[in-house]
């Protein structure tokens, strides 16, 4: 009786870990369909713009709803333009305070209060960073403006890469000095042991056997900037033209899709631009999958 | 002579260097500092509790609140935290537990990908998945919206904290008898718990300020709605709003909004700390 009773248990309990594993793979298995679901879902939404315009859509200069050209280079090159300004500006600041969180202040109040406020910064919301460079930074690119003699609107290029610069460093930041941690430390006593000051051993030690990974950290803040919307939306301006210099205004690839989509004109002009979101899904995707990839195989090592 | 002169010059270097990296990284707190001190000036002048309690009021009648964006954004964050968590926490674990399979390795990957879609092509697929589809925006589709941003996070952070539970806890409940599943829902997870509720309040603390995703989803609303399958405001969404309009006063109310969200999205982040701090399992 008794034996009967715990072959019943087993039984049990082997029937709920069947259970048990089918609905983890199921979770997992849907992780997947979604992210299928997402790619088939965009080339299905944009298969009329593909049919019309083929391989044009990304090469052609005029957008135009009502005449129903489209064509998405203006906003290729915004986006290309805002986010490796925003590169530039942000890669001497992140790069510091790797290094400043990596090698000079590793522990400590100063090095908490540092990665603090890195936190903080990656924590405002987008939407308020926009605001906020509404009046700040646009008063001060106008005043620049001004001083240049080209028209002093304040809004553009310039003013969506400053924002953007803001916005990735925590990110970059971050990664850089994972990146600065994996430099093996019997490399560094010997720098030292040789008599190498601090400069010397960042510069010809740390830096060298870090290069690869920074490089990696700066693809994977290059696709965050990419991708960035609601900031990038509220100080480029919205002018569907190629920009002709850095602080004309200008749209990128997401603050298009944020202006107009819910308020598209016809069905070829809301394919048209599912057909930039679908771009703009594959370039981030690109830099994101080399990025991680690269670092991957650096922890490796 | 020569050489102390050398070694003079490179210390010289290494000290000027030194001095470089710490001017160039206290930049970061300029843009922190201006941004915190705008919101909380300006939105202190705009905040009262009429602010938190009462619904806007059309422009130029004075006074008004923003109660609707609050209820609106409880609303979208409890609807995406609903949908997310039990997935997310099911996938991490199956990655966790499956650490040397491929099809883990792909599963991982296609959360790091989920993760890198920009938030407005969340936006589109959720419009063409559920707004057209139900013929309208509604906070049930912002709320999928910001779920799907959610997943991917609580996915890894749910992976990375069981990877840290040593596998002598899981062999010994194993040796004792108890099955596969009991092991891991009563010894293994219970052992993460803290990691992975602090991971799940960072990922509402990220998506609590998402504006791009909502904008044809949640898509905003003027009066109160308890109702998910109409639309609703949220908190980023009427700073978007009110940020972009010509009018001072709408401005006004977009800083005391931003100040309540920033809040809002702080003390999120600061309780996920103090969850870790509190709860935390040493191994």
């Amino acid at each position: 009786m008794t034996n009967n009773k715990t072959q019943v248990s087993f039984k049990n309990s082997y029937r709920s870990d069947r259970i048990f594993q089918v609905t983890l793979s199921t979770a997992a298995y849907l992780l997947l369909v979604l992210l299928v679901g997402i790619l088939i879902t965009l080339v299905l939404g944009s298969i009329p713009t593909i049919k019309s315009h083929g391989f044009n859509f990304a090469f052609d200069k005029v957008w135009n709803p009502i005449m129903e050209e489209f064509g998405a280079l203006p906003f290729i090159i915004g986006t290309l333009l805002t986010s490796l300004i925003a590169l530039a500006i942000s890669f001497p600041v992140s790069m510091s305070i790797s290094l400043f969180l990596g090698e000079y202040f590793k522990k400590g109040s100063i090095s908490s209060l540092f990665s603090n406020i890195l936190e903080l910064l990656a924590g405002i919301p987008s939407v308020i960073y926009g605001f906020t460079a509404l009046f700040f930074i646009v008063p001060i690119i106008r005043w620049i403006e001004i001083k240049l003699g080209i028209p002093a609107i304040g809004l553009g290029i310039m003013t969506a890469s400053i924002v953007l610069a803001v916005m990735i460093i925590p990110y970059a930041a971050s990664i850089a000095r994972e990146v600065l941690k994996l430099t093996p430390n019997d490399l560094k006593e010997g720098g030292y042991a040789l008599g190498a000051t601090r400069y010397e051993l960042i510069r010809y030690i740390t830096f060298p056997q870090a290069r690869s990974g920074i490089m990696a950290g700066t693809l994977l803040a290059f696709g965050r900037a990419l991708g960035e919307t609601m900031a990038v939306t509220m100080v480029i301006g919205n002018a569907n033209v190629i920009p002709k210099n850095i602080f004309d205004p200008a749209n990128t690839m997401a603050s298009i899709i944020a202006n107009e989509f819910s308020e598209a004109s016809s069905d070829l002009h809301m394919a048209a631009l599912i057909e930039i979101g679908l771009l703009l899904f594959l370039i981030t995707a690109f830099f994101n999958i080399i990025g991680k990839l690269y670092i991957k195989r650096l922890a490796k090592k | 002579m020569s050489a102390l002169s050398n070694i003079k010059n490179r210390q010289r270097k290494n000290l000027f260097f030194k001095a470089t990296i710490i001017v160039m990284a206290s930049i970061c707190a300029i843009p922190l500092a201006l941004v915190l001190f705008y919101i909380i000036k300006q939105g202190l002048a705009a905040l009262s509790w009429n602010f938190i309690t009462k619904l806007p009021t059309p422009i130029g009648v004075p006074g008004g609140g923003i109660l609707n964006a609050i209820v609106g954004t409880l609303m979208l964050i409890s609807i995406a935290t609903i949908i997310a968590v039990p997935i997310g926490i099911i996938c991490g674990i199956y990655i966790s537990e499956n650490r040397n399979k491929k099809f883990a390795g792909l599963v991982r990957l296609c959360a790091e990908i989920l993760q890198g879609i920009p938030s407005i092509v969340i936006g589109i697929i959720t419009y063409l998945w559920v707004v057209k589809p139900f013929g309208g925006f509604s906070a049930f589709s912002g709320g999928i919206a910001l779920a799907i941003m959610m997943l991917p996070v609580v996915v890894r952070t749910t992976e990375e904290t069981l990877n840290l539970v040593p596998n002598s806890l899981k062999e010994a409940s194993l040796a004792l008898g108890v099955s596969y599943s009991k092991t891991l829902r009563k010894v293994i997870v219970p052992c993460a718990l803290s990691g992975i509720a602090s991971g799940v309040t960072l990922s509402i603390a990220r998506i609590a300020g998402e504006t791009a995703p909502l904008l044809f989803t949640a898509f905003g609303n003027p009066y109160l709605n308890l109702d998910i399958t109409k639309p609703v405001d949220s908190l980023p969404m009427l700073i978007y709003t009110r940020a972009i309009s010509p009018y001072e006063e709408w401005h006004q109310q977009a800083w005391g909004a931003a100040l309540v969200l920033i809040i809002l999205i702080f003390s999120i982040s600061l309780l996920s700390k103090l969850i870790i701090k509190k709860w935390k399992v040493q191994f």
